[in-house]
């Protein structure tokens, strides 16, 4: 009984506010490809501000607007795409306008040494060339869609994956040849290579990011978007890969 | 006069049933109903079917030609460090199947450990295949017909065989005239989870074949890649996968399990 009575009064220990004694929580939705990038921006935040605790969630732009909007606890959404912060502040999710904060572009992704000797954006044509492209219907594959468009290649992949770094996996392990993804994928990938080509200026990404009206601390939450648009934030992102939008 | 059930049997199995069923009254209940029969005929969503269940009864056979013996080899072979050899075939079942999938691709894949001499030597390359979906198929769905055909021989009288043996039967033909039939209902309960899992199978399939349509989009695929843009449509999709693989279970249960 006395055991019982103990472990009751520890579950109580934690399920009670916070406020009082441990630190303020936010947590972050962010698209998968802000993971690096994010991650060093949610420690630096916390370094600036002892009492904050930033928690992220990284998973695709539309698996987690779909979570917003579906009642998930997030206090601020950084998306990949416009068109998946629009469907947060259709239902109202948002508080303020969502921020441009960084741009990304498409990059040709080759294996460490680029063993098929890939040198453009034709090269995806080729018949007999191992390719993965994102599916369409995630951000990356749209825009791999409008720079196939631009260059007149008709691309011929062998798998159009779930997202991007799924393609950036396959790319690392030496099963393609050659994979369309963003620059900052690139970056953060290891035994990865990155060709620039000129048809990347067709699909600019922009990445919005806005605080939540569910937010449970209004004013942290806008405190870390400014933290993200804050020129050290700038600095973090240029770092990782992004352009400045 | 048969006696009242025990309530402390019965409530549990009322609240166990309504959590297996309830999430897919869900899925009925938000379902478009309106737009399932032009779903249904479309053709990406019969070449995603067909090919989900090609691969499926694929894999089965390949985990009953294989999962058979094996299951024969762990209840009945006098193995040293068999109950480590049987704990070890249950590992795909632990695995999260994406985990399972890497595991492939680092053998079977193009710079895999012996992927990369298929790839040299035949030219044979298992990625983004239909074989390799039958393959991660297989990888994921063999543990559960193992175990229960595994179980189903422990379970088994061995004086049968014996007394097979006594008359002179070879170990083969005892094995198939005697054995076998004896744990038939084992089998085709492994089989039919077999094939269930295979059907389901997301994760390892993903991984390891990919997905481009026709080739290695399954339906469960399918069915993610609609969630990013249209949840309806992965609604009827999931429908569409429920409906086929409840109506193949029932099917075999009517025809095969009761006997």
């Amino acid at each position: 009984m006395r055991r019982a009575l103990a472990v009751a009064a520890l579950l109580l220990a934690g399920c009670g506010s916070p406020a009082a004694t441990g630190p303020t929580k936010i947590t972050v939705f962010a698209a998968a490809s802000l993971t690096e990038a994010f991650t060093t921006l949610g420690e630096r935040f916390e370094a600036a501000n002892p009492r904050i605790e930033v928690v992220f969630s990284f998973a695709g732009s539309s698996a987690l607007a779909r979570q917003i909007n579906q009642g998930a606890p997030a206090d601020v959404f950084a998306s990949a795409a416009p068109a998946n912060m629009e469907q947060v502040t259709g239902t109202g999710a948002v508080t303020a306008a969502p921020v441009t904060f960084a741009r990304n572009t498409l990059q040709i992704a080759v294996p460490k040494g680029n063993p098929a000797g890939i040198t453009g954006i034709g090269d995806f044509g080729r018949a007999g060339l191992k390719i993965a492209l994102c599916a369409e219907q995630v951000p990356c594959g749209a825009a791999a869609a409008e720079v196939f468009e631009a260059a007149g290649v008709t691309a011929a992949p062998d798998t159009v994956e779930q997202d991007v770094k799924a393609v950036l996996a396959k790319v690392s392990l030496g099963e393609v040849d050659a994979a369309l993804v963003y620059r900052t994928d690139v970056r953060s990938g290891k035994d990865v290579e990155g060709l620039d080509f000129a048809e990347a200026a067709q699909a600019v990404n922009d990445y919005p990011i806005a605080p939540l009206a569910k937010a449970s601390d209004a004013a942290t939450a806008q405190a870390f978007v400014d933290h993200v648009l804050s020129p050290e934030g700038r600095e973090v992102l240029t770092a990782a890969g992004f352009a400045a939008p | 006069m048969r006696s009242r059930l025990p309530v402390v049997l019965v409530l549990p199995a009322v609240v166990g049933l309504a959590f297996l069923l309830v999430p897919l009254v869900g899925l009925l209940v938000e379902a478009p109903w309106g737009t399932l029969p032009a779903q249904l005929l479309s053709a990406e969503v019969g070449q995603a079917l067909r090919l989900s269940l090609v691969c499926a009864s694929l894999a089965t056979l390949v985990c009953l030609v294989l999962g058979v013996p094996l299951a024969w080899l762990l209840a009945r072979g006098d193995l040293p460090g068999r109950g480590v050899l049987r704990a070890l075939v249950t590992v795909p079942l632990v695995l999260p199947p994406v985990v399972g999938g890497v595991a492939l691709l680092l053998v079977l894949g193009r710079r895999g450990l012996a992927g990369q001499y298929l790839d040299q030597w035949f030219g044979i390359s298992l990625p983004f295949t239909t074989t390799g979906v039958v393959l991660a198929e297989a990888f994921v769905a063999m543990p559960f017909l193992v175990i229960s055909v595994e179980g189903a021989l422990r379970a088994a009288d061995p004086r049968y065989e014996e007394a097979a043996a006594t008359l002179g039967a070879s170990r083969w033909l005892t094995f198939r005239r005697v054995t076998l039939p004896g744990v038939m209902p084992g089998v085709v309960a492994g089989t039919v989870l077999c094939w269930a899992r295979a059907l389901g199978e997301f994760g390892a399939t993903i991984t390891f074949a990919g997905n481009f349509p026709g080739e290695t989009t399954t339906m469960p695929l399918a069915v993610y890649l609609a969630l990013e843009t249209d949840p309806d449509a992965a609604i009827v999709l999931s429908i569409v996968l429920l409906l086929v693989s409840v109506g193949v279970l029932a099917g075999l249960r009517d025809r095969w399990i009761r006997a």
